[in-house]
């Protein structure tokens, strides 16, 4: 059985922003019993002596947690190497010397658009000015700095001023990623899906900046898998590189797997390691045994792993069909059905996005 | 884009990389945002002795000292690899 290289840490759904495309779940009311400090301290000794090395700190806003600069501390003395995925809402300079000292290796800030009013709208929150203050400190304090970006039909016409942006701010890295279709963002679905003319036009600008950019700043663009021909090789198979651990101690192959009726496992009941290994939910998707024609049969079955379980639950109410997306399944219609309506539909505009709702959290 | 690593290049890690022993998988492995690299032993050993001080030179004399059969042009491969990644870096020349 393969080890795991990385663990998303999702240490609280709370979160300042109401992006429309979040990713996390929609019931977030669920999750408010979160684990203590000694708890994540546990399942990070867990992950590392599972094989775990990249540790992606994440949420809602993980600097909401008052604890993070102990949970970066305790993760840097495993050896674990700590990445920050934030809004950067709340990195005052105070609390980044902090996280500095506590050894976090890097730091990743999303941002909604270039453009000041669309970012916030988008944010549904006034941030823009914040978030670029807080790239600029991440710089001064000699931290890697990578610019997450969320691609949809908002903002995907701008790819080329929000280059422009990241490559002022000296950012290191820029993670384009078109909107993957899950929680919040499969809500939206309609209202952020892009049409091919915007992908066309982005993928050009994406290949010129590459080319621009050489060696100065590294840009990964997430092409958007409905206009794929192939369905992605989500995390890399099911079971086999990544997992998830939600802020109650929830543990997913995906952090989309808990839209599935699939038994759940989490760090309050079990270790790290049986989940991993043993756990019903680990297994059921792992390998290709569990796989149906045409996946069964194709060659690719190690190269995409049969693509999204999540996707394949959400668009067929079977998480063991084919993902959609390849345009070998029995029910691809559903997906080319949907990339028709945002090339012919009635144009949906940006009012047409519901926001994020907040969440409290339980101290 | 590929890159040319010259015998008097002094190459180092990148700023942002660890190289570290995993315990776990009895491994070096490279630590870099958003990566990880399990190297076997020749890499492990190059990637040691990338401390901006050595050249390539000195580092391909070194590890003829230790292994049989050091290709140089291999030894420049592997590192022109790790560069176009940004895992290292080129000092002077």
């Amino acid at each position: 059985m393969n080890r795991p290289f990385g663990m998303l840490a999702e240490l609280t759904y709370g979160c300042p922003l109401h992006c429309p495309y979040c990713s996390n779940p929609l019931d977030l009311a669920d999750y408010r019993e979160e684990l203590t400090t000694a708890e994540w301290q546990r399942v990070l000794t867990e992950a590392r002596a599972l094989g775990v090395l990249q540790l992606h700190l994440s949420g809602g806003e993980p600097l909401q947690r008052r604890d993070l600069e102990e949970l970066v501390a305790s993760a840097r003395d495993l050896g674990l190497y700590t990445n920050l995925i934030t809004s950067s809402l709340g990195l005052s300079p105070r609390r980044a010397e902090r996280l500095k000292t506590a050894g976090l290796d890097h730091v990743q800030i999303s941002i909604q658009a270039d453009e000041p009013d669309l970012s916030d709208r988008i944010a549904g929150t006034p941030s823009y000015a914040r978030k670029i203050e807080a790239a600029r400190l991440v710089k001064e304090l000699d931290w890697p700095l990578t610019m997450n970006v969320v691609v949809h039909r908002h903002n995907i016409d701008r790819i080329g001023r929000i280059l422009d942006l990241a490559e002022e701010l000296g950012a290191d890295r820029i993670e384009l990623a078109n909107t993957q279709y899950y929680g919040w963002a499969w809500r939206n679905r309609a209202a952020l899906m892009p049409s091919r003319a915007q992908l066309e036009q982005a993928e050009a600008v994406v290949r010129a900046a590459r080319q621009r950019l050489d060696g100065k700043m590294e840009i990964i663009y997430v092409i958007p898998d409905y206009y794929s021909q192939y369905p992605k090789p989500c995390m890399g198979g099911w079971g086999q590189r990544q997992l998830t651990v939600t802020p109650n101690g929830g543990v997913l192959p995906c952090p989309a797997a808990h839209t599935l009726d699939l038994p759940r496992a989490t760090v309050r009941e079990h270790s790290l390691q049986w989940v991993w290994e043993e756990s019903p939910l680990f297994r059921r998707f792992r390998g290709t045994e569990w796989m149906p024609d045409p996946c069964r049969s194709c060659d690719r079955r190690e190269v995409d792993f049969g693509g999204c379980r999540c996707q394949a639950f959400q668009l067929t109410g079977d998480a063991a069909r084919t993902d959609p997306v390849c345009h070998l399944s029995p029910d691809h219609r559903v997906v080319a059905e949907a990339v028709q309506a945002a090339n012919e539909g009635a144009e949906q505009g940006e009012e047409d996005l519901i926001p994020r709702v907040r969440t409290v959290r339980r101290a | 884009m590929s890159t040319t690593v010259l015998s008097t290049n002094r190459p180092r890690l990148a700023r942002q990389v660890r190289l570290q022993w995993d315990p776990v998988r009895k491994q070096q492995v490279l630590l870099a945002p958003e990566g990880v690299l399990v190297l076997n032993q020749t890499g492990a050993t190059i990637l040691g002795l990338c401390d901006g001080e050595r050249t390539v030179v000195e580092i391909v004399e070194d590890l003829r000292g230790r292994y049989s059969h050091v290709a140089g042009d291999e030894v420049r491969e592997f590192l022109a690899r790790l560069v176009t990644k940004r895992l290292v870096e080129l000092g002077d020349e």
